[in-house]
């Protein structure tokens, strides 16, 4: 994933909001697929930079990786299927339906009001 | 206070990707976005296709490299109409540069539209294009480990060409591992194995293109 890209686009929508409300943020819950993973870890290195000075610093992002439902096609079993050990957790097969990929999405934020 | 907004995150790309796949369906113009390695082999396998399917299918390319438009020459060649987007870094197309190079091609005339993506099995499997479909291309000469090293850009293709087959006799290649790995993260896509070199396969690829025009 274009981690930085990802991190430009969340802090514009986030400051949009915070500004809007005339608030801080303080954090965001964002989750992606299985094929589009985010590193996490190149993704807060990025956003901190830009929140550094801003609504957005000190915030905690908490990135859920939204696990892909598959059906295996040998014996039937339902399971979350993980890229990084795709096999059937049943049989060891590998071939299976899939369900649709979660989409990359900045799901809430969380505002704290500044005390005028 | 907590604001629910389930917005896509790289929006700006995904609205532009829309419009796009607006214009291709209103004209009603297959677009494919044509994803693989460098050096695999899709500019040959396009020229090759254009220039089969030469009065039979009206194709347009929009070619996608760091520098030069060596590229777009070679598709210009055929006689075809190329426009080259030189991204001068950037190691992906976004939906936006296709927007504009769509702008300098008589793009509505055409049936089909191929948008040879740069070379990489990374970064432009993120980026829709408004495309119809996703390709990728495979070169046997690449390795047979790709499809478990790059599994987002496997996973969202609609049609894989194993392409320069006719190496597989010289080269450590196996075929059957390639299509498991493939099978572990797409259950639909479909599979062609050839040359556009020798030829060898070429028409299972162009009776899939085709097929898919009619649906359109």
């Amino acid at each position: 994933m274009h981690e930085t890209m990802v991190a430009q686009s969340i802090f514009e929508t986030i400051v949009g909001q915070a500004n809007e409300h005339k608030a801080r943020a303080v954090e965001a819950i964002i989750s992606c697929g299985q094929f589009n993973p985010i590193n996490d870890e190149v993704l807060n290195f990025a956003f901190d930079l830009l929140a550094k000075g801003s609504v957005c610093e000190g915030m905690k992002l908490h990135i859920k990786h939204i696990p892909l439902s598959a059906v295996c096609k040998e014996c039937g079993k339902k399971f979350d299927y993980d890229v990084y050990k795709p096999g059937c957790p049943d049989c060891n097969s590998m071939e299976f339906d899939f369900k649709e990929d979660a989409p990359l999405l900045l799901e809430d934020i969380e505002l704290e009001l500044i005390d005028k | 206070m907590k604001i629910s907004l389930n917005k896509k995150i790289l929006d700006k790309n995904e609205e532009c990707a829309l419009q796009n796949s607006e214009f291709f369906a209103d004209n009603n113009i297959v677009c494919l976005n044509v994803i693989s390695s460098p050096g695999s082999g899709k500019t040959t396998t396009l020229s090759r296709t254009i220039l089969d399917l030469n009065g039979e299918v009206k194709i347009a390319v929009i070619e996608g490299d760091i520098r030069t438009d060596t590229d777009a020459q070679k598709i210009r060649a055929t006689g075809a109409n190329a426009v080259q987007i030189e991204t001068k870094g950037s190691c992906h197309l976004s939906a936006q540069q296709v927007s504009g190079a769509l702008t300098a091609i008589p793009a509505a005339e055409m049936d089909v539209i191929f948008i040879e993506n740069v070379g990489n099995l990374v970064c432009p499997s993120d980026f829709a294009l408004g495309e119809d479909l996703r390709v990728v291309v495979l070169s046997v000469p690449e390795g047979d480990d790709k499809p478990i090293k790059y599994p987002g850009t496997f996973a969202k293709a609609d049609v894989i060409l194993i392409n320069k087959i006719d190496l597989i006799d010289y080269i450590d290649f196996d075929l059957e591992r390639v299509i498991a790995d493939i099978r572990a993260v797409n259950d639909k896509a479909e599979m062609f194995q050839l040359s556009a070199t020798t030829g060898q396969g070429m028409e299972n690829w162009y009776g899939w293109l085709k097929s898919k025009m009619n649906q359109s």
